[in-house]
């Protein structure tokens, strides 16, 4: 892959709470315009991974590099240019409960540009109606659902226009109809601005829905255990953690022991 | 439930619930009939509801007769969809539910964790303090830094909303230490003095002592409950990688207003007091002028500036530590509560130590 396709580069990446690794050694590449996925199940890692790719933690060991910058080592103002690039929509939209929508959305474009108010107020309405919420630019987070909660916390992402969008379980919390919604608008988003996301999801419907590729954590060995198109994996991989995965077998393999010791239950007691 | 012996076998005959309520009353017996190494046959064949509490007392049951070789427990008769919840745990050792106590430390090591939090602790206070002052410095030279409309919202609910709690109490304070003051102060003849007392008292000790432990109570927990919520719900961490500083954003608007609130609020309460003094007195027949130029004439511009000095540090006291606790806040219910506790009992404690470092200070420095 040429370097200039590649919109994050991810090099032998190990997290850490303390002594306890999250996950180890781990790299990947995120090509610039995809739609990207870090699945796994709960507790596998993957919104760690996403704190450290947005700079929120330091790694243990490795590098990640946003568009050729490495955000581990950077500090000031070169930290802050890094930062600018790229949005973050968090788990339950962490929008700014005092502030209505239109001011959550106008907050990056006043303390990072130059624009007017009323230039200001144009943009923040634009990217609110972007998102389907160019009605509720006046309500206050806590009146509005968790879908259009989320959807206000993509809108005020992308206020300054960012080349890559991370998105934190878009779907979590949300019924399978506004997921849907939401799948809808990562792709329009992504095919009419060109926009790389950055997904962190364990939906499975969601996942073959909008992503171009992904990569799979699993909590025991720590690792990437899969990486490549999701419908690919599902169909053709071998390995049994992935086949386990797409097929939802954790469910029958539990029915079965259950089923199992029943059987053996009688032959031990009599 | 029925126990009948049948040579070296007991049968127990099942009846009915075996639920946490009817499981209660039968406990005691039920488990008094099994003797180590007994066969015990649990006839379960009228048996129509059980649940976690009546596999509990099966499995108490078997592993009493198991705890002697020979022994065990069956089960007879126990419907499909019964044994399914007795399969659930069946084969699990209960014993090894509760093994688990925890890692056993040495004195040494318990020790040396705690002076390693007490060290953390300081070195996250320390780099708070200093980063806030050179936030705070670098806001006062460019003041358009400054979120001003956060600044006066805060002032409001710092001052404004305050004010009347403030006065309340530095009236009530004033009329109660004049009034007991002058009780005792009456039987020589010494009454007159009392206004000298509670000016000096409050404009030099407890003016800026309450009001700050008042801020302390309503301010600082406010803060730290505010900053720990926007914590929890990830708002903090929204404004990190926005590259909107959390210090910049949440801290300098509270901690200015609090600079600019205080000092007020003291003089406020100065005043309040003097009104209940003035209050005492006049009940006691001196009039208002005596009162007045006995409370100015022993209280000097160096007492009055020295009160407001001590209420301003004390303001940043309570206020940098509640917006630390704040930001310190870490996840689950109980975090936000933990931290504006942290934020009262921190303020008040470093109130206590600032007021008994001023009162070494100034009695060197002769002031």
């Amino acid at each position: 892959m040429n370097n200039t396709d590649i919109a994050i580069r991810v090099r032998n990446l190990t997290c850490a709470y303390g002594d306890y690794k999250v996950v180890d050694d781990i790299s990947f590449d995120v090509r610039k315009g995809e739609i990207f996925v870090i699945l796994g199940g709960s507790g596998c890692g993957k919104s760690t991974v996403l704190k450290h790719l947005i700079g929120l933690y330091a790694p243990v060991a490795g590098s990640i590099e946003v568009q050729g910058d490495d955000i581990v080592t950077a500090q000031g103002r070169v930290r802050d240019a890094i930062l600018r690039r790229f949005g973050v929509m968090y788990q339950m939209g962490a929008l700014f409960g005092s502030m209505s929508l239109l001011s959550n959305v106008m907050l990056p474009l006043e303390e990072f540009t130059d624009l007017p108010s009323d230039a200001r107020e144009l943009v923040a309405r634009s990217k609110l109606a972007m998102v389907g919420l160019q009605d509720f630019a006046c309500n206050m987070p806590a009146t509005l659902s968790g879908g259009m909660q989320k959807r206000a916390a993509i809108a005020r992402a992308m206020a300054l226009d960012p080349d890559i969008l991370f998105l934190d379980e878009p779907s979590a919390g949300l019924d399978p109809i506004t997921s849907a919604e939401l799948d809808a608008l990562i792709r329009t988003l992504s095919r009419n601005l060109g926009i790389t996301f950055v997904i962190v999801s364990h939906e499975l419907a969601s996942i073959y829905s909008v992503a171009d590729s992904v990569i799979m954590l699993d909590k025991k060995v720590r690792r990437i255990v899969a990486q490549g198109d999701p419908r690919v994996l599902r169909d053709t991989s071998d390995n049994e953690l992935v086949r386990r995965f797409f097929h939802r077998q954790a469910e029958t393999d539990a029915a079965r022991e259950t089923a199992g010791r029943a059987e053996t239950f009688a032959s031990k007691e009599t | 439930m029925q126990v009948l012996p049948e040579g070296n076998t007991v049968r127990v005959i099942l009846s009915g619930r075996l639920d946490a309520v009817s499981v209660a009353g039968i406990w005691d017996e039920a488990v008094g009939s099994v003797s180590p190494g007994n066969s015990v046959v649990a006839d379960c064949s009228a048996l129509d509801y059980l649940d976690g509490a009546g596999v509990a007392l099966l499995l108490k049951m078997r592993n009493l007769a198991r705890s002697r070789s020979g022994g065990g427990l069956e089960l007879e008769g126990l419907r499909d969809q019964l044994q399914q919840v007795v399969n659930m745990v069946w084969d699990s050792d209960p014993a090894s539910w509760h093994s688990f106590r925890g890692e056993r430390r040495g004195l040494a090591v318990m020790l040396g964790h705690y002076a390693e939090d007490i060290w953390l602790t300081m070195r996250s206070m320390i780099s708070f303090v200093g980063e806030s002052i050179s936030i705070i410095g670098q806001c006062l030279r460019t003041p358009c830094a400054i979120r001003w409309r956060d600044f006066w919202l805060s002032l409001i609910s710092v001052g404004v909303d305050s004010l009347s709690i403030i006065m309340l109490i530095g009236f009530l304070m004033g009329l109660i230490m004049s009034f007991q003051s002058a009780v005792s102060l009456q039987r020589f003849g010494a009454e007159i003095f009392v206004p000298n007392m509670l000016g000096l008292v409050m404009f030099r000790e407890m003016g800026p002592l309450v009001t700050s432990i008042l801020l302390a109570a309503r301010s600082g927990s406010a803060f730290a409950a505010e900053i720990g919520t926007m914590k929890v719900n990830e708002e903090v961490d929204a404004l990190v990688t926005m590259g909107l500083s959390p210090m910049r954003f949440l801290v300098v608007p509270k901690v200015l207003s609090s600079l600019v609130a205080v000092p007020l609020m003291t003089m406020f309460f100065n005043f309040a007091s003097l009104v209940g003094g003035a209050l005492v007195m006049l009940s006691m027949g001196y009039p208002l002028v005596t009162f007045t130029s006995r409370v100015f004439h022993n209280l000097s511009y160096i007492d009055f500036a020295g009160g407001l000095f001590k209420a301003c540090v004390f303001s940043l006291l309570v206020s940098g530590v509640g917006c630390l606790r704040g930001l310190e806040t870490r996840s689950g219910a109980s975090a936000v509560g933990d931290s504006t506790t942290s934020a009262v009992v921190s303020g008040i404690i470093l109130i206590a130590v600032a007021d008994g470092v001023f009162a070494l200070v100034f009695y060197y420095l002769g002031i």
